[in-house]
């Protein structure tokens, strides 16, 4: 992978890895991602700045550089989302659905196995997802929640560092091929 | 078309995606009730994961806690042992002195109630070495313990006093193998010889084969020793063995059965009681201390030989002492009420009158048996009055009717008192 070191563009899709993973893992990743975004901000609530659903949409978007997957997982992840939260079934969904399909699509001509690109786009993916998030809440639902752009960031921050270790870890699980 | 779809296929899936999900979301929005199962669904197959996260939480939680608290877990425990140790000790103490003062009433009860003038006393030593069984109390000379008084409790005798100091005594336990005392049965009255062993039991000696003693009969002290007032109890027998001439009997202490007490009463003046068990015609006996023997009791059985009328039966004493004693204090009396010194002096010498004995009231009981003592004559109108003596060899003892008004016959009576004062009967 000393390419990817050189340069963040790649020339033609057919450079790009595509990264397969076991079935179980493209469930129980989700899965647990839900998991400890309903469970433990309980006992540790400085974590709750963390969006771990997010970034395994974003990651396995990028990675399987497939569009339809990818918003097919988000959708899943987005659903299962909102199932736990207050507001009714489809923000989380509909947010995650395009968080999932502009990964893939990115990752078709991004060079994602670059630490520093997978920052980037954490932290692009967790604005975009804020944003649109906000955006959602007062078009369809006329609520008024504030638009905290400075923390979106900030937290954008935080997200990406995160992000990029957990994308490392989730490297681990995945079966390459070219 | 399917070109068309084939070039946009990924944005057609998007579209169709996205607007479901506007659909559902619309839906949700107005009213919950159609999608519900989606809730049920992801809540029913994430919470059973969420509990098990929560039952390792908790695990976690429980085994680093019990880590921290085990760490220090070895040091707590001896701290804690200590303080076990400690706190079985006062209890120990505790109860000690709880049985002590319990121990300390029954012995002020008894003490109110038993006739002997006892001191109580606390036992604060033994004696070295295990041949001898003594113990020290706190009780001396000071406190008017004497050699040879007897110690007891309510239970029963403990032993004897046999060295006195000024503030403490030293106490020979019955169970010590040269202690002795008399002892008599409650049951048979069979007496004997209570000797110690050197253990923990004693030993009835010198009771007769033929005296009935059975396991479980009580002994009590019998006064002969002069030591022990008769009547308090000894202990109960454990065992009879048959031999010749005397029998083997065992006796367990009743006093010792819980070992050798605290406190402890040093008897000063014995008072002898009943035996328990006794039949109540032989209870009452005085156990007075022996008088001194009469030199002329021949004389209570005859007659007197001048034909003086017979002596009154005996009476039962009234107070304290011998007949003897009794009869000067009715003399004294008489002297003291007219200030006369009897036998204060030569004869006749310290008398200016002679006391006025017709005031002295006569009293059959007073007046000892078997001497030829006239008794108060009859009034002239009663023809069976008893005749009075002419004349005696010895002074006759003045009565009511009959009392010397001479002054000669009264010096005559005060010498034969003697220096003493008693007049010579």
């Amino acid at each position: 992978m000393s390419y990817s070191d050189s340069r963040m563009l790649l020339s033609s899709q057919r450079e790009g890895q595509v990264s397969r993973f076991n079935i179980w893992v493209t469930i129980l990743v989700p899965f647990l991602a839900l998991l400890f975004q309903i469970y433990v901000p309980l006992f540790f609530r400085f974590l709750n700045f963390l969006e771990m659903p997010l970034l395994v949409v974003v990651y396995i978007g990028l990675m399987r550089r497939n569009p339809i997957s990818g918003l097919l997982v988000g959708a899943a992840v987005g659903l299962a989302q909102d199932a736990w939260s207050k507001n009714p079934l489809g923000m989380f969904g509909i947010t995650k659905t395009l968080v999932g399909y502009f990964a893939a699509s990115i990752g078709m001509k991004l060079d994602v196995d670059n630490v520093l690109m997978r920052f980037v786009l954490a932290f692009f993916f967790y604005v975009f997802h804020q944003s649109f998030y906000w955006v959602m809440e007062h078009a369809l639902l006329s609520q008024q929640s504030p638009f905290d752009m400075p923390a979106w960031l900030g937290l954008g921050v935080l997200n990406a560092l995160v992000g990029a270790a957990l994308f490392h870890f989730l490297d681990k699980l995945r079966v390459t091929s070219r | 078309m399917e070109s068309f779809l084939n070039r946009y296929r990924n944005i057609t899936v998007l579209l169709l995606v996205l607007f479901a999900q506007l659909v559902l979301l619309a839906v949700d929005a107005k009213n919950d009730q159609h999608v519900r199962f989606i809730r049920v669904w992801t809540v029913t197959v994430v919470s059973p994961l969420a509990r098990v996260m929560e039952g390792m939480r908790m695990s976690s939680i429980g085994f680093v806690h019990n880590y921290i608290t085990l760490h220090d877990a070895d040091a707590q425990n001896r701290r804690l042992q200590a303080e076990v140790d400690r706190l079985k000790l006062e209890n120990i103490f505790l109860t000690n002195q709880l049985n002590r003062a319990d121990n300390a009433k029954a012995l002020a009860i008894f003490q109110q109630r038993t006739p002997s003038k006892t001191i109580a006393a606390s036992v604060f030593s033994t004696g070295i070495g295990s041949s001898r069984k003594v113990v020290y109390v706190d009780r001396g000379s000071a406190s008017g313990v004497m050699r040879e008084m007897a110690v007891i409790t309510p239970d029963g005798i403990i032993g004897k006093v046999t060295a006195v100091y000024p503030t403490a005594s030293e106490v020979l336990l019955i169970t010590d193998p040269m202690f002795a005392a008399g002892v008599i049965s409650g049951k048979t009255h069979a007496r004997g010889t209570l000797k110690g062993t050197g253990n923990s039991e004693c030993k009835v000696d010198f009771v007769a084969f033929e005296d009935k003693v059975d396991p479980g009969d009580w002994f009590y002290t019998s006064g002969d020793d002069r030591i022990f007032p008769r009547g308090m109890p000894v202990g109960v027998v454990k065992s009879v063995k048959p031999g010749q001439p005397y029998r083997e009997i065992m006796l367990e202490p009743s006093a010792m059965a819980a070992g050798s007490p605290d406190d402890v009463l040093i008897v000063l003046e014995g008072v002898h009681q009943d035996i328990p068990d006794t039949p109540p015609a032989s209870q009452q006996v005085y156990l007075a201390p022996p008088p001194p023997p009469l030199p002329e009791t021949s004389a209570q059985a005859a007659p007197p030989a001048d034909g003086s009328a017979p002596a009154p039966p005996p009476a039962p004493p009234l107070g304290p002492g011998t007949e003897a004693d009794k009869l000067r204090t009715v003399y004294q009396k008489a002297a003291d009420a007219e200030d006369i010194v009897l036998g204060g002096g030569p004869t006749g010498q310290n008398i200016k009158r002679p006391p006025d004995f017709t005031k002295i009231p006569v009293d059959p009981r007073t007046l000892p048996p078997g001497r030829g003592v006239v008794p108060a004559p009859a009034p002239a109108a009663t023809p069976s009055a008893p005749p009075v003596p002419k004349k005696s060899a010895e002074p006759p003892i003045p009565t009511k009717s009959t009392a010397p008004t001479n002054p000669d016959a009264v010096r005559r009576a005060n010498q034969a008192g003697g220096p003493g004062g008693i007049p010579q009967l």
